[in-house]
């Protein structure tokens, strides 16, 4: 089976910066190879035959789990606010967005 | 029938083909989020609530902390089937979560639980336009999601453009979000505004969401495009954000339209992007940003369990529906007699629907009562820009003033004048009656004399009358009017003008 074309430097770039990561040119060439690797070794699964087998997103054999619609306790503002590196007016304070 | 010319590529500047206007036809499809009035969050115990201080109505799931579980609320579910039902959806056998992945500070996560290709409900449909000619929209899908926190932009216009810095609410964060997007089957932003309307009332009779524009318990976003008449393909679209009062719907559609319009007029491509809509100044501005395209890699979320369906369970839900606004405004019509229009509009609001029917358990005559709910009583929720339920006329203050028109004590002309009065202060009509000394004048010997001066005064208006000019009459019974201060019964001044007119 031919794979999926390999991983480039333009793919780790576009990931990076998805999750907001600076990374540096050695950086960028050093993960293209390892990412490269990664999906060349899930890749082999592929070469199981996987037609009979409905796709799966929990290995857990649960469903319709649900919690009663009823209120709690929630934290005080204080405490939700206590790890935030910066606030303002009971609230938390972000730098600018664009 | 002559369709225009196809598009062609590089738009039409200096061309022979310029298409009108009216040849284009608007394709519209509308994203609506609707918040639940659950009592809890959709996946922790936080209370469902507005206008608390910040950051108050928070805990360490909605807030997004390491190594917390979301549970999901089984009330939010089935409100959430409830609006799939109503709106004539297949509810799916199987459903499930996913997260959506993007970094804004409005989520704490990272990312919202919102669901992907396994949504609640799926393939329905809603009629609008009964008056005209019904139009069917479908429904694409109904999922469940959860809501984003606040965010207040300091600094600069308090757009998020220009702005130093900026505060976030999480008390938002993790509301039960219902979204519900239609097919581009909107042919009109009057069209829109009927979906909007219908949806909105749908949902209140379902009990399910407040449904509030100005306080974001209902908002709605709009993929908007035009092509000429008769053109199968879509032109380029534009998303129209931020249309967050119920009265800009229609404004906002309309003014994008005719943005696409102007824009292929004058030799431009449509650019397909995100725009904002400002209310204030009735235009949409664009929201590009030098971000690449949206990448949201949805994967199912491993903190949810899937949902299967309960078939019968279902089955029992949607016989149990209470009755809609298209069953309510076909038995109005039945019950009642009420003509279609009206109907129509008493139907499209449960408020409206509610408060007609509850006049009509103490009083008989339909017709006068809707006539007064939808123009009198309309024209001042019109002007003090409120809904029915929530002006100081209740259906109380109606009965009483139609029972005082009845008996005679107040002429039609007088109702109005006390209706006003009721709507601005909440006053019953037989109180601001009694408070007033506000008697219609009946006795036909008071009135004959008033009638018996006018005429004194006005030689002149009773040779215009024998010369053939009747409506002078009409001057005369103001002038009568106005000497009673309004409070004489216009048949009797009628009748007396005429006969005293006749025997000069």
């Amino acid at each position: 089976m031919v794979s999926e074309k390999a991983i480039t430097k333009k793919d780790v770039e576009h990931v990076a910066l998805l999750a907001r990561l600076a990374l540096t040119e050695e950086e960028k060439e050093r993960f293209t190879k390892q990412l490269g690797k990664i999906l060349e070794h899930a890749g082999k699964i592929k070469e199981i035959d996987t037609s009979k087998v409905p796709p799966t997103s929990h290995i857990v054999p649960l469903d319709n789990v649900f919690r009663e619609d009823k209120a709690g306790e929630c934290l005080s503002q204080e405490e939700a606010l206590s790890n935030a590196p910066e606030k303002e007016e009971g609230a938390f304070l972000v730098p600018k967005i664009v | 029938m002559i369709f225009p010319p196809p598009l062609r590529e590089g738009g039409l500047r200096g061309r022979v083909d310029y298409i009108p206007k009216e040849s284009y036809e608007a394709v519209i499809g509308l994203e609506i989020h609707v918040e639940l009035n659950t009592e809890s969050k959709m996946f922790c115990a936080c209370p469902v609530s507005f206008g608390e201080k910040p950051n108050t109505q928070v805990c360490p799931v909605c807030l997004g902390h390491p190594g917390v579980l979301p549970v999901l609320n089984g009330k939010a579910v089935e409100y959430a089937t409830l609006i799939g039902l109503s709106l004539n959806c297949e509810v799916t056998e199987f459903c499930q979560f996913h997260r959506k992945n993007y970094f804004y500070p409005d989520m704490p996560k990272d990312y919202q639980i919102s669901q992907y290709d396994l949504p609640l409900c799926v393939e329905g449909y809603l009629e609008v336009g009964e008056e005209k000619g019904v139009s069917r929209i479908r429904i694409t899908r109904v999922h469940m999601e959860e809501d984003t926190g606040k965010l207040i932009h300091i600094g600069g216009s308090g757009r998020i453009h220009g702005a130093d810095y900026s505060l976030v609410d999480f008390n938002r964060a993790g509301v039960p979000l219902i979204e519900i997007v239609s097919e581009p089957d909107i042919r009109s932003p009057e069209e829109a505004r009927m979906f909007m309307q219908k949806l909105r009332s749908i949902i209140l009779t379902l009990g399910v969401s407040d449904c509030n524009m100005e306080e974001g318990s209902m908002r709605c976003d709009a993929n908007v495009s035009i092509r000429p008449v008769g053109q199968k393909e879509f032109g380029t679209k534009t998303e129209v954000k931020n249309i967050n009062s119920f009265r800009s719907v229609q404004r906002a559609l309309q003014h994008e339209l005719d943005r696409h319009i102007d824009t292929i007029d004058s030799g431009d491509r449509v650019v397909q992007e995100t725009r904002h809509w400002d209310d204030a100044g009735g235009v949409t501005t664009s929201l590009r940003s030098k971000e690449e395209a949206h990448d949201y890699r949805y994967f199912p979320e491993p903190d949810l369990v899937p949902l299967i369906s309960d078939k019968p369970k279902v089955e029992r839900m949607k016989k149990a529906l209470p009755e809609l606004p298209d069953a309510r405004r076909v038995r109005l019509m039945e019950q009642y007699g009420l003509p279609k229009h009206d109907a129509n509009v008493i139907s499209l609001s449960k408020a409206t629907g509610d408060f007609f029917e509850e006049v009509m358990e103490t009083y008989e005559d339909a017709r006068k009562v809707s006539n007064w709910i939808l123009v009198e009583l309309g024209a001042l929720l019109n002007q003090a820009n409120l809904e029915i339920d929530e002006c100081a006329v209740t259906p109380r203050h109606l009965i009483d003033l139609l029972k005082l028109m009845d008996k005679g004590t107040i002429s039609g002309k007088m109702a109005k004048d006390i209706f006003k009065e009721s709507f601005d202060t909440g006053k019953l009509s037989s109180v601001i009656v009694e408070d007033k000394g506000l008697v219609q004048l009946t006795d036909e010997d008071a009135i004959g004399k008033i009638v018996e001066q006018v005429l004194a005064e006005n030689p002149k208006a009773i040779e215009d009358y024998k010369g053939g000019q009747e409506r002078v009459v009409g001057f005369l019974v103001g002038q009568v009017m106005r000497l009673t201060q309004g409070k004489a019964s216009p048949d009797a001044v009628n009748r007396l003008l005429k006969s005293k007119l006749n025997n000069k």
